[in-house]
């Protein structure tokens, strides 16, 4: 058994070093501090860093002296995410965002154990408040407004009348973008042949490249799509000069002229939100919903893509009827 | 007569799945050298995710594909000159240390991609070939005379890597070497010599595979850009029983199930996706089982490291 | 080759891989440099991470589970030369059963629950690793091969269930973006040490540890395994079947990952998840676990170090992210980086093992020569 006493002798080492070790030196007080662990990575284009970028517009207005931030990404894992999730908390962050549906369980057996840390869960409508949990907040997007819009705008400026959409799996706001795509095209266009693939991965660019390309073969002039693969398609809407519609991060400067709008997820509010609700003492039970007219969803065009003048109006026509209710898109 | 629908259906798979047997071709007969020559390369994906960088950034700065294609070719040498020296002079366990250079290949290309490149950026990649009158014939020309550069070049690799593996010294010294090395190094043949060649070519060939993923295929880079394609083609070297054509035949079928799949989603012919995914996979498994039958010839020193006087 | 005195050369097997594994850092710390950041804060943060607190430390214990459970399974089958690197599907199709009993016995109390589920996920695991078995024995297809198709095809499978069946059926109701189940039963949670994150199923894994050792080195059974391992041809002129041998330790390595799958379904996530690929939920512990049964000199009591080690490198490697914000790429870097070196170093060790005890059996005797001794 010597080899086993080397082992723990090691390990008994380690742990030695790391009682000895210096803890990282504490931030000047004031600054309010937030941490977000996200699955992907904080430049995929898509749903990491949709957060990514509206923690840094955050920090913009409100000074890096009051407002920090610090980011954990690729955590698709839940174990990992859950050790980083209470690593944040214990270290006295204020607010810790959990930016990916898979973490709720483990967000849920955390955030019991620090009362005095404010938590969030997205996307996800569930704040834990039934079972006696008060501080998680909850964040989810109504993305078939944006995608309805965005198809829309599709229809009116497809000539074949093909459409092409395509996801990782039929589930949470890819779905729903896809969905209220499908719905703005059929409304507008009512002869309109919309076909659907999701390839059963987030990360499979190669896959999403074959199924656009596939698309455009088979006549499709519009594509869109949704997940951080996607970039895979907007290559292939590059090089076949077909248009592409965005979802989740703007995704222009990889056609700039093939991209003509993308539905953004300005998470900045809902930041904003969290942090008045954390400094005024209420940690959690909020559930906020992302929609047009809070403006978490924004439609974001292109400058360099000259959209016509009777088409923007529409589109404008339509974000204001889904803002006041007189539009619905009819994706359940 | 064809249903002009079913028709367009079927040129679309066939031009999908040609083009996107690229890669896997590319990386599938490199590891074809080193499996013959009795070293098993796992990791070959790694080795082409950072070729596949190396493209991308060659060509974001110079906008010159043929030096981005130069680029993976160095670093396929480089990486294939590694495992070599892993697997041929420190005898290391091949499964295990293929699995190491994966890991480091999918850290080492990301971690550049993200301190060079930050956020992904479509490049400019080999453009299509137009050829004059085979291009526009109908039905053929959109399947087979329309695609770029590393699409041919890919399909011309394999004759040549039949001649060279069956008709010349070296591609008998290769298969000496596999099949027996303590008889190849009694007969002069250097052991060490020809798997460091095998590897290296390897590497190489699995640089222009993730090349044509990077700046030919997909013309962009992205972490994980290859997503299992370097497993697959290992797989398909066993499945085409070490014969180039085969292995090209492993390739095909493999992408062209993932084509006709994506077609018929497309088509909005309902499969579960899933159920489609998984095709490729157990055709493989049910390729191996007919590969075993047939009693092929294996390089009976595979992932053995060679010492001499043993 | 030398001979070397005994406890020498035992102290070889573990101190080369520790110089191994040091290199590999050292090489990661003028990454560091390069990106930036200060290597020493860095591998601080590190250690920190993994053991400076009991939650820390509480944390290392739970992601070094799977792995234990996978290399234990991974001693089983290399000692018998069966080179069973589908640990992932395993995993996956362990905690795909484990899911359907939790699912289906929503009502049943815990101590029906939690050994119910355990045992759907030791039978899961069986099943998937006994398919490569028999592909195997019966079809001669090599395993490195069919474990690699079977990782992806048990990806699949979870992806089917998860998408239709037994996805969670408030799914789009509350806004989940991901294919996952709902949250199982309470009752089938195992024993958690509250407040930290450190459940029963390590416990488990540290008893089966020992199992498997008595059941190698004290059974006939084990004898066997070893032996088919060692010399399959012997084996044969001795009386032994080989194939039935190969087919156990198959089942047997792939009922340990199942049981790994169930436990970190049932002591962790508890709910069945996934990103489209096996390794979405098992966060390629069915890699990490060989890595560490090799670390551990394929012995099932020095795979348990072995795998807190690589626990640790693991939890230390997030800390790191977190506290230096290096890009998260960087952590798989020197991942692949220690396990290439530490392959590449036992060269070293494994002359001295030769010598002195019964050798741990080169992985690298492949399936295909087997084959060939089968015809």
């Amino acid at each position: 058994m010597k080899r086993l006493t080397c082992v723990i002798l090691l390990i008994a080492a380690l742990a030695l070093v790391a009682c000895a070790a210096p803890t990282p030196t504490a931030v000047p007080a004031k600054a309010f501090k937030v941490a977000v662990i996200m699955p992907s990575a904080i430049n995929d284009l898509a749903f990491s860093q949709s957060m990514y970028d509206g923690l840094v517009a955050v920090q913009k207005e409100m000074g890096k002296d009051k407002f920090e931030f610090a980011y954990t990404e690729n955590m698709f894992n839940v174990p990992d995410a859950a050790a980083a999730i209470r690593d944040y908390a214990t270290k006295g962050y204020d607010l810790v965002i959990a930016h990916g549906s898979q973490y709720g369980a483990s967000l849920a057996d955390i955030a019991p154990d620090f009362p005095k840390t404010a938590f969030a869960w997205g996307t996800a409508v569930d704040t834990f408040a039934s079972k006696g949990v008060k501080n998680i907040n909850a964040y989810t997007v109504q993305a078939d407004q944006g995608g309805y819009v965005l198809g829309v705008i599709a229809a009116k400026l497809s000539k074949s009348g093909k459409f092409g959409l395509i996801g990782p799996i039929p589930a949470g706001d890819g779905k729903l973008h896809i969905d209220g795509f499908e719905a703005g095209v059929k409304a507008t266009n009512p002869k309109a042949i919309v076909s659907k693939t999701f390839t059963q991965s987030f990360s499979d660019a190669a896959l999403m490249s074959q199924a656009a390309q596939t698309m455009v073969s088979g006549g499709a002039d519009v594509l869109t799509g949704t997940s951080q693969a996607v970039v895979g398609a907007i290559a292939v809407a590059k090089e076949k000069n077909v248009l592409w519609f965005g979802n989740q991060s703007s995704q222009v400067s990889l056609a700039p002229k093939n991209v003509v709008a993308t539905q953004v997820y300005d998470w900045s509010p809902f930041i904003k939100q969290m942090v008045n609700n954390t400094k005024a003492g209420k940690l959690g039970g909020e559930v906020m919903v992302g929609t047009l007219k809070n403006k978490v969803l924004v439609i974001q065009y292109n400058p360099d893509y000259k959209l016509p003048d009777d088409v923007k109006a529409l589109a404008d026509k339509t974000v204001q009827g889904l803002i006041d209710g007189t539009i619905q898109t009819g994706v359940k | 007569m064809i249903d002009p629908f079913l028709l367009s259906m079927l040129i679309t798979i066939l031009a999908s799945g040609i083009r996107f047997a690229t890669s896997y071709i590319f990386a599938a007969i490199g590891e074809t050298f080193g499996q013959i020559s009795g070293v098993l390369n796992l990791g070959v994906e790694g080795i082409m995710l950072v070729a596949a960088y190396a493209a991308y950034f060659v060509v974001l700065q110079t906008n010159e594909p043929g030096l981005g294609l130069l680029a993976a070719i160095l670093v396929g040498i480089v990486m294939g000159l590694a495992t070599a020296f892993l697997s041929v002079t420190l005898k290391a366990e091949q499964g295990i240390s293929g699995i190491g250079v994966y890991l480091f290949g999918l850290g080492l290309s990301d971690l550049l991609f993200r301190v060079t490149v930050k956020s992904v950026q479509t490049v400019k990649g080999f453009p299509n070939i137009h050829i004059p009158a085979l291009s526009d014939l109908p039905i053929l020309g959109p399947i087979f005379f329309q695609h770029n550069l590393l699409v041919y070049a890919a399909f011309a690799l394999v004759p040549l890597a039949w001649f060279v593996l069956n008709k010349t010294t070296f591609g008998l010294q290769v298969r000496a070497v596999g099949q027996n090395p303590e008889a190849a190094d009694t007969l002069g043949i250097s052991v060490a010599r020809v798997r460091y060649t095998t590897l290296t070519l390897g590497g190489a060939l699995s640089g222009i595979a993730g090349a044509s993923l990077s700046i030919a295929l997909l013309n962009i880079f992205q972490q994980n850009l290859t997503s299992g394609q370097g497993f697959i083609a290992v797989a398909l070297v066993y499945f085409g029983a070490w014969q180039p054509f085969r292995v090209m035949l492993g390739c095909l079928l493999f992408s062209m199930v993932n084509a006709l799949q994506l077609t018929m989603q497309v088509n909005r012919i309902p499969i579960p996706a899933d159920i489609a995914l998984m095709m490729p996979y157990i055709l493989t498994i049910v390729a191996l089982i007919f590969a075993a039958r047939q009693l092929v010839i294996q390089p009976a020193a595979l992932t053995k490291p060679f010492e001499r006087g043993e | 080759m030398k001979m070397k005195p005994l406890d020498l050369s035992r102290f070889n097997a573990i101190i080369v891989p520790a110089i191994a594994g040091a290199l590999g850092l050292l090489v990661g710390a003028v990454m560091l440099l390069v990106l930036g950041a200060n290597p020493l804060d860095a591998y601080a943060a590190m250690v920190q991470g993994a053991f400076g607190s009991p939650n820390a430390f509480a944390d290392t214990l739970v992601k070094a589970s799977p792995l234990l459970f996978v290399g234990i399974g991974t001693c089983i089958a290399f000692r018998c030369n069966v080179i069973n690197i589908g640990g992932e599907g395993q995993i996956v199709i362990g905690a795909l059963l484990a899911t359907a009993v939790g699912l289906t016995f929503q009502e049943a109390p815990s101590w029906l629950l939690v050994p119910g589920g355990l045992l759907a996920g030791f039978i899961g695991g069986a099943v998937w690793g006994g398919i490569a078995g028999v592909l195997k024995t019966r079809f001669r297809v090599n395993e490195v091969l069919s474990t690699i198709m079977l990782n992806s095809i048990a990806g699949y499978i979870m992806t089917f269930f998860l998408n239709g069946p037994i996805m969670d059926p408030t799914t789009l109701d509350n806004a989940i973006r991901i294919p996952q189940t709902q949250r199982l039963p309470v009752a089938s949670d195992l024993w958690r040490w509250i407040p930290t994150r450190f459940h029963g199923g390590f416990v488990l894994g540290l008893g089966l540890a020992v199992l498997v050792y008595i059941l190698l080195w004290r059974t006939t059974m084990g004898y066997r395994i070893r032996a088919v391992g060692f010399n399959p041809r012997a084996s044969r002129y001795a009386g032994i079947s080989v194939s039935r041998y190969q087919l156990l330790a198959f089942v047997l390595s792939g009922a340990l990952a199942g049981l790994g799958g169930a436990v970190e379904l049932m002591g962790v996530t508890h709910r069945l998840f996934s990103d489209g690929s096996a390794s979405g939920f098992t966060g390629s512990a069915g890699f990490n676990g060989i890595i560490a049964a090799l670390f551990g000199g394929l012995h099932p009591i020095g795979t348990i170090p072995a795998s807190i080690l690589f626990g640790a490198l693991l939890v230390g490697a997030n800390q790191l992210q977190r506290t230096i914000q290096v890009p998260s790429a960087f952590v798989i870097t020197l991942d692949g980086l220690i396990v290439v070196f530490v392959v590449a170093s036992q060269i070293w060790s494994k002359r001295t093992r030769r010598v002195t005890e019964e050798p741990a059996r080169p992985v690298g005797v492949t399936a295909l020569q087997k084959t060939e001794a089968a015809k």
